[in-house]
C-alpha cells in the first residue's frame, strides 16, 4: 500500500515557557519535535505498508527538514517538505489547501494524519485536507486492520469506541493509543543524513494563490493568554472531626449537597 | 538527532527502570535488546559486518546518556561494544570477522572480555591461564576473575599465555564461543557495592579444546599489544561512564535546591549552594569535553593514548567528587535508599578501579609525557 503521512514539526510544549509579560509562547532555545501524534501516524504507516512505501508530506519552513529526516531515520521511504514564505500566516484551512494541492501531485491509497498537533490543539487540518481531496475520512482511529481494498478501524469514542469500515482512498487520523512509535535506529540516523529531501514550492504544486498564506485564511489568532490559575482553593485544618463538619458546611453553602 | 533519538530512548526505556536494576539486582536484558533494535549494540562494528560503524565521539555521546540513566546498563553494554567487540574487529583474522561480527552486531550475541585474574589486576601480565597446542587445538586452563557479562556472554575474547617465559611476548587472546565449548564454566557470581545490575563473575577453565581457528589474529604473543588495545580504547568510555553519572547526581540535585526550603527560602538562593552547584558544573562539563577530545583524537586516527588516561582518570574523579556533594547537599534524604543519590556515589567508585585504575592511568600518562622507561 502506499501511504501518504501529513506532518508538522512543532516546539516542544513539554518544555514551554510562557512569557510572563506578554503571555505568548516563549520559542527561542526551545527545541522542536515531531508532532507526537504524526509519530504515531508514521508507526501505523510503517507496520501496515506492505510492499508499498510511505511518503511524508510537510508544510513548514526550511528548518522542518529536521523533522522529515527524523521520519526517514524512522524507515519511511520518501520525504517532501513544501516550504514558501507564501505559505506565511497559514490557518488551518490555508494549510489543508496547501497540503491538498500537494498531494494531488502524488500516487496514494491511503493518507494518515495525527490526530492534532500540539501547538494549535485543533485537529482541523486531516478532516479539511479530505474535504478537499473528497475523500472519506474517519478520525480518532486507535486500531487498524487491512482489508481487500479496505481499512477496518477502531474509532475511539468518549466512553468506547466504533468500528467502521471505509473503502480504499481514504483518510484517517488517529490518536496516540494507536501504537508506540519506533525509535530512529542508528543506521536510520545515517540514511537520513544521505537521504535528499523534496522539496516543492508554491508553483511547484501549482496553489492558487488567493488560498494560501495570511489571504487564504478565513480565520486569524486575535490573542493568545494564559488563563488565569484557578488559584489554592481552601484549606481547612485541624482535627478530623472539625474538618469534616466544616466541608459539609461548605459543600451545603455551594449548593453541592442538600439535606433530605 | 543521535543525541536527541537517545536521550528520548534512556528516558522512556532505562531511567524508569534504574533503580529496579540496582535493588534488586536485575540483568538488564530487556534495555539490551532494546538497545541492539536501535542499531547500539553494533556502534563500534564496521557497516560491512552488520555494524552501525559510529564514530568515536557518537559512541562517546550514547555511552554517556546510558550512564546518566543506568551505569548498570551502561556496562553491559560497554563491556560488549567496547572491551569485546575491538580485538575481533582491529585484530581478527577475515574469517574471524566473519564468523563473529554480525552476531555481535545485531545484538544476537552478548560479549565480554576476559583478562583479570586472582594475580592479574594492575599486573596484567601475570596471567597464568596457559594455552597449550595440542594438534589443531589449544588446550586452555585457568581461571578469571570479576568478568563483566561473564556469567550472560555468548562470545567472550580471553587472554592466556603460551609462553610464560616470555613474559608479555608469551600472551594471546582466544574467541571463546560459551555455548559451545567443553571445559567453559561460569564460576561465582560477585556481590558488589554499585553496578548491581551488572553480571560479573568468574570464569573457569578446565581442559578447554579450542581449535587454532579461535587464535585472534591468528599469531601467537600479539595478546599484550591487542589487550593494551583493548584498554586504551575503553578507557574513554568509562571516562565518560563516570561523567554520566555524575551528572545524574547533578540534574537531582539542580531539582532539589530549587524545592527544598529551609530558614524561610529555597537553597538554591544560598551562595553556598550556588558556589558548590557552580564547582560541580564546571568539572563535569570540562571532564566532558576531555573524553570527547580523546574520542576525537581517536577520530583523527592519530596518537590518543594520553588522552584517553586523563579522560578515565578525570572523569571517575569527578564522578567520585559530584556524586560525593551531591549526598551532602540533599542532606539525609539523600543518604535514603528512596532517592538515588545513594545508587550515584555507589555506582561512581568502580570507575577509578576498573579498565585500568587511576594509579595505572598516572603512570600511562606520565610514559606519554616522559617516554618509555623513565
Amino acid at each position: 500500500m502506499n501511504i501518504i503521512v501529513c506532518v508538522k514539526q512543532v516546539p516542544d510544549t513539554n518544555d514551554i515557557k510562557i512569557d510572563p509579560v506578554k503571555g505568548t509562547l516563549i520559542r527561542e532555545g526551545v527545541p522542536s519535535i515531531i508532532n507526537p501524534e504524526d509519530n504515531n501516524a508514521i508507526e501505523a504507516a510503517l507496520q501496515i505498508k506492505g510492499e508499498g512505501k510511505v511518503t511524508v508530506l510537510s508544510m513548514g519552513p526550511p528548518q522542518a527538514e529536521e523533522a522529515l529526516r527524523e521520519a526517514i531515520a524512522m524507515g519511511v521511504d520518501e520525504a517532501i517538505l513544501v516550504s514558501d514564505f507564501k505559505f506565511a500566516g497559514s490557518d488551518t484551512w490555508a494549510t489543508a489547501n496547501v497540503l491538498a494541492s500537494a498531494v494531488k501531485k502524488l500516487d496514494y491509497d491511503l493518507i494518515i494524519c495525527g490526530r492534532q498537533a500540539i501547538d494549535g490543539d485543533t485537529a482541523q487540518v486531516g478532516p479539511q485536507l479530505a474535504e478537499n481531496l473528497g475523500l472519506p475520512q474517519i478520525t480518532y482511529v486507535q486500531k487498524i486492520e487491512v482489508g481487500e481494498g479496505v481499512l477496518k478501524v477502531q474509532r475511539a469514542l468518549e466512553d468506547g469506541y466504533e468500528i467502521i469500515e471505509g473503502k480504499l482512498p481514504v483518510l484517517i487520523t488517529v490518536v496516540k493509543e494507536i501504537n508506540n512509535p519506533r525509535y530512529p535506529t542508528l543506521q536510520g540516523i545515517d540514511k537520513a543524513y544521505e537521504t535528499d529531501i523534496i522539496k516543492w514550492t508554491a508553483d511547484d504544486i501549482e496553489a492558487d494563490p488567493a488560498k494560501i498564506g495570511l489571504k487564504g485564511s478565513p480565520t486569524h489568532v486575535k490573542k493568545s493568554f494564559v488563563p488565569p490559575g484557578k488559584g489554592q482553593g481552601i484549606k481547612l485544618d485541624g482535627p478530623t472531626k472539625d474538618i469534616a463538619k466544616q466541608l459539609i458546611g461548605i459543600l451545603k453553602e455551594k449548593e453541592i449537597i442538600q439535606e433530605f | 538527532m543521535l543525541y536527541h533519538t537517545i536521550r528520548n530512548f534512556v528516558e522512556k526505556e532505562i531511567i524508569p527502570y534504574a533503580q529496579d536494576i540496582d535493588h534488586e539486582e536485575i540483568f538488564p536484558i530487556e534495555q539490551i535488546k532494546k538497545l541492539a533494535k536501535m542499531g547500539v549494540m553494533g556502534m563500534s562494528i564496521p557497516k560491512k559486518y552488520g555494524g552501525a560503524e559510529l564514530d568515536n565521539v557518537s559512541q562517546t555521546i550514547i555511552m554517556e546518556e546510558v550512564s546518566r540513566a543506568c551505569a548498570s546498563t551502561s556496562v553491559t553494554m560497554g563491556a560488549h561494544t567496547s572491551l569485546c567487540c575491538y580485538p575481533i574487529v582491529n585484530h581478527g583474522t577475515n574469517a574471524q570477522k566473519e564468523r563473529w561480527l554480525p552476531k555481535l552486531a545485531s545484538g544476537e550475541w552478548l560479549g565480554a572480555f576476559a583478562l583479570t585474574e586472582p594475580n592479574a589486576g594492575s599486573d596484567a601480565v601475570n596471567v597464568q591461564t596457559t594455552a597449550v597446542r595440542d594438534g589443531d587445538d589449544y588446550i586452555i586452563n585457568g581461571n578469571k576473575v570479576f568478568i563483566t557479562n561473564g556469567g550472560k556472554c555468548d562470545f567472550v575474547p580471553i587472554v592466556c599465555t603460551t609462553d610464560p617465559s616470555a613474559k608479555h611476548k608469551g600472551l594471546a587472546i582466544f574467541g571463546i564461543e560459551t555455548k559451545n565449548t567443553p571445559g567453559f564454566k561460569v564460576g561465582k557470581k560477585e556481590d558488589k557495592l554499585g553496578l548491581r545490575g551488572s553480571n560479573t563473575c568468574e570464569l573457569v577453565f578446565e581442559d578447554m579444546r579450542v581449535p587454532k581457528e579461535n587464535l585472534v589474529s591468528g599469531k601467537e604473543g600479539e595478546g599484550f599489544k591487542i589487550s593494551m588495545g583493548v584498554f586504551n580504547s575503553g578507557r574513554i568510555g568509562i571516562g565518560v561512564q563516570g561523567v554520566g553519572i555524575a551528572q545524574a547526581a547533578f540534574d537531582e540535585c539542580m531539582k532539589y535546591v530549587s524545592e527544598r526550603e529551609q530558614f524561610g527560602r529555597p537553597l538554591k538562593k544560598f551562595q553556598a549552594i550556588q558556589f558548590q552547584m557552580a564547582e560541580m558544573a564546571t568539572k563535569i562539563e570540562a571532564a566532558r569535553l576531555l573524553c570527547l577530545k580523546a574520542a576525537h583524537v581517536k577520530d583523527q586516527g592519530k596518537n590518543y593514548i594520553k588522552h584517553a588516561a586523563m579522560a578515565k582518570y578525570y572523569g571517575s574523579d569527578v564522578s567520585m567528587e559530584v556524586t560525593r556533594q551531591a549526598i551532602q547537599i540533599h542532606g539525609g534524604y539523600g543518604y535514603m535508599k528512596d532517592y538515588p543519590l545513594e545508587r550515584f556515589y555507589r555506582d561512581a567508585k568502580i570507575t577509578e578501579i576498573y579498565e585500568g585504575t587511576t594509579e595505572i592511568q598516572k603512570l600511562v600518562i606520565g610514559n606519554e609525557l616522559f617516554g618509555r622507561g623513565f
